[in-house]
């Protein structure tokens, strides 16, 4: 790369950044689109538990008081759509665009202006989704997984809108992950090498992949149940020679993928977080990389373990149930990684740390109970109940949620180039921490002893548990405020000057260039060793 | 330098071309899993659907040695008002020897109506070996109001079902089809 042209990349960016709104509007910055990210990824994670909120007010206790069903059934659905698909997944795409280029050592994403794109029809997605909830007959209310025929049959008009709002998500994903894929391929500084690249570029370059493989198909599934509903085809309908149970097979095709869509960009950040405060290098790198990629390929062959109870022949069972405990292994490598990096080493615990090691001990209670609800026979008692939402809860926000918030108090320093406040992150931390048990724990007991997920009232024996959980809950839900607080302050560049390296014992490239991190960086690459 | 980001550029069309060719490739298998799935469970049964077509009873051999309980059960889908029933609720066979059950079926409205039988035999595998060679859920049944009718089901088991199984449960469920094939019928003429 030549002086000149630098210099002269540099006067055109300066010179036509425009200002205000526009800037955001109009910009390729992959620091300004991971910004966007993360700030939408937050407003709708508030969102979402204030939805969230209202199914625990109504489960406070038994009977109905505060919603009548119908609405009750929308909060359910439109909750788990907005944290999956608004909250978890462009969370963990804003950290791509703000680290991915500046861990391989790239000036920005491969694609910027499709990367602006991809952001940019997000909000016009959840734009639809939240308006249909305020239309006649309300919004979708056949929960987030829209099984046919609730989806078909039995749903309101509004279910196009539902359709439309998520085959745009589902292009911004695709985008975002082609955006990424190509930028890790093509955009390497010289020297960074596969077995060199920072397990959270590796574990996001796999994600990528799975995007590409299985949003398409679920955008097939939303299109299929379209027509299903105003076109008159039979995909999902017996009357008209169609199977509802092919439903499940297509949807979670693509469904179980995604799971881990939303989990291995978190193994990505907690492998970057505890060697940094352990002090010590990750232990089995390469058995990292092998054991994301062998999870990645396992979740196409266990989709079916979501219906044990739908009917399948006892061989069918035995297969999803053996291959679904098989991708415990490869998640027990990590686990065992993550402990044995931490092994001897010089232990600290700063806030981030303090989220990962919450992160490693929750997210193993949640992949314990995954591996209950994989064998067949007992998944029959547990399915449907609280004891699966428990489950999904430990690996999504004890997992994912606080993988990100995790990443967020990692690297904010970086992004920012000042310390947040440390007490207010500690008392985020301790309150969420306690009060997202006090939430997700006692639905295990619920579940076990039946209660069904779904349904807006419950037998009076599950009165006092629910009234901790929805407890929990509420005090789970003000503790976000904190965080809220925290990060407004620290876009408002409150708080001590960091050095470049920001934390003793971080290691890799975005934490050797200045903190805060420039507009452009890595114009020329660097050096790798 | 130029040359440089030119071929870094076309290296991200190349690139991006074979990741669309994927998304597109995903999105047709997602239509494709449609025959997939129903080739699949033709082959094993394991959705429980017998043949939509009529078998050919050639005179085989009756195993005597065995008998083989059916059960059928009747019901009809939300909101279709027919009344319907099996005459014969239970049958023992022997595999091999050609049956008929016959099925009742009133249209108790003021309005005609066309139906379609859907039937699903429990356990799945046990649909392989159920041949019909005359059934009234090969078509559509229409009945005008307040009409009434017997429809008759012939059927064998092929002597090839596994020795474990000894009983096993037709349902038909009658779905209303009165409105598309309507469609058709207007399409038609």
């Amino acid at each position: 790369m030549s002086t000149a042209t630098t210099e002269l990349d540099h006067d055109d960016h300066h010179h036509h950044a425009p200002s205000g709104i526009k800037r955001w509007l109009f910009t390729t910055n992959h620091k300004d689109i991971g910004t966007l990210y993360l700030w939408f990824a937050f407003i709708m994670f508030l969102t979402g538990g204030a939805m969230a909120m209202v199914i625990r007010a109504e489960l406070f206790q038994p009977g109905l008081q505060i919603v009548d069903p119908n609405f009750f059934n929308q909060m359910t659905t439109v909750h788990g759509l907005i944290m999956v698909f608004g909250a978890v997944m462009p969370a963990f795409t804003g950290l791509a665009n703000w680290l991915v280029p500046m861990m391989i050592g790239a000036p920005d994403m491969a694609l910027p202006r499709m990367n602006n794109w991809s952001f940019w029809i997000l909000p016009m997605a959840f734009t639809i989704l939240l308006a249909s909830l305020f239309m006649e007959g309300g919004g979708p209310a056949f929960g987030w997984t829209f099984y046919a025929p609730l989806s078909t049959t039995y749903s309101n008009d509004t279910t196009a809108l539902f359709v439309f709002s998520v085959h745009i998500m589902g292009i911004s994903s695709i985008m975002g992950a082609i955006n990424v894929i190509v930028t890790i391929f093509n955009m390497r500084a010289p020297g960074m090498t596969w077995m060199k690249m920072p397990l959270f570029v590796w574990t996001w370059l796999i994600t990528a992949f799975l995007l590409i493989a299985v949003m398409p198909v679920l955008a097939g599934a939303v299109t299929m149940v379209l027509t299903d509903k105003f076109f008159g085809t039979s995909f999902f309908n017996a009357a008209g020679g169609g199977d509802p149970v092919m439903f499940q097979h297509i949807f979670w095709f693509f469904g179980h993928p995604e799971v881990y869509i939303m989990i291995l960009p978190a193994f990505g950040i907690i492998s970057a977080i505890v060697p940094t405060f352990s002090r010590k290098k990750l232990f089995g790198y390469a058995s990292m990389v092998y054991a994301t990629t062998s999870i990645a390929l396992l979740s196409f062959i266990v989709w079916a373990h979501h219906m044990f109870t739908t009917g399948m022949p006892v061989g069918a069972e035995l297969f999803f149930m053996f291959a679904t405990m098989l991708i415990s292994v490869p998640t027990g490598v990590k686990v065992f990684n993550w402990v044995a990096t931490m092994w001897r080493g010089s232990l600290s615990f700063e806030v981030p740390m303090l989220f990962a090691l919450a992160f490693i001990v929750l997210f193993t209670i949640g992949g314990l109970s995954g591996l209950m609800l994989a064998i067949t026979p007992v998944d029959f008692q547990y399915h449907d109940t609280y004891f699966v939402v428990a489950h999904f809860h430990y690996v999504l926000v004890t997992g994912a949620i606080f993988s990100i918030m995790a990443a967020v108090y990692y690297w904010l320093p970086k992004w920012t180039g000042k310390m947040f406040d440390v007490t207010l992150a500690k008392w985020h931390f301790w309150c969420s921490l306690i009060s997202v048990n006090v939430l997700f724990f006692p639905m295990h007991f619920v579940g076990l002893a039946g209660m069904p997920r779904r349904i807006p009232d419950y037998a009076l024996q599950f009165a006092d548990f629910n009234k901790w959980i929805s407890l929990g809950g509420f005090a789970f839900g003000l503790s976000q405020l904190i965080f809220l607080a925290l990060l407004i302050k620290a876009c408002r560049k409150h708080g001590e000057p960091v050095s470049d390296q920001v934390w003793e014992g971080a290691e890799g490239l975005e934490w050797e260039i200045p903190s805060p991190a420039p507009y452009h960086t890595f114009d020329t690459p660097p050096v790798i060793k | 330098m130029t040359e440089g980001s030119n071929n870094s550029q076309s290296n991200n069309g190349k690139l991006v071309l074979k990741l669309v060719a994927v998304v597109i490739g995903m999105f047709g298998f997602a239509f494709a899993l449609v025959p997939l799935y129903e080739v699949f469970c033709q082959v094993t049964g394991i959705n429980g659907k017998t043949s939509d077509t009529a078998a050919i009873y050639e005179s085989i051999e009756v195993d005597h040695s065995r008998m083989i309980t059916i059960e059928f059960i009747t019901r009809t889908n939300t909101g279709m008002p027919w009344e319907f029933k099996a005459q014969t609720r239970k049958v023992e066979v022997y595999p091999g020897e050609m049956n008929q059950v016959d099925f009742y079926v009133k249209n108790n409205t003021h309005k005609d109506y066309v139906a379609q039988a859907v039937p699903s035999v429990s356990p799945g595998t046990a649909a392989l070996y159920m041949n019909k060679t005359e059934c009234f859920c090969f078509n559509n049944q229409p009945l005008a109001a307040g009409e009434e009718a017997i429809m008759p089901m012939k059927f064998y088991v092929d002597p090839q079902l596994p020795k474990d199984i000894k009983f096993f449960t037709l349902q038909y469920t009658l779905y209303d089809v009165t409105a598309s094939a309507e469609g058709v019928a207007m399409n038609q003429g």
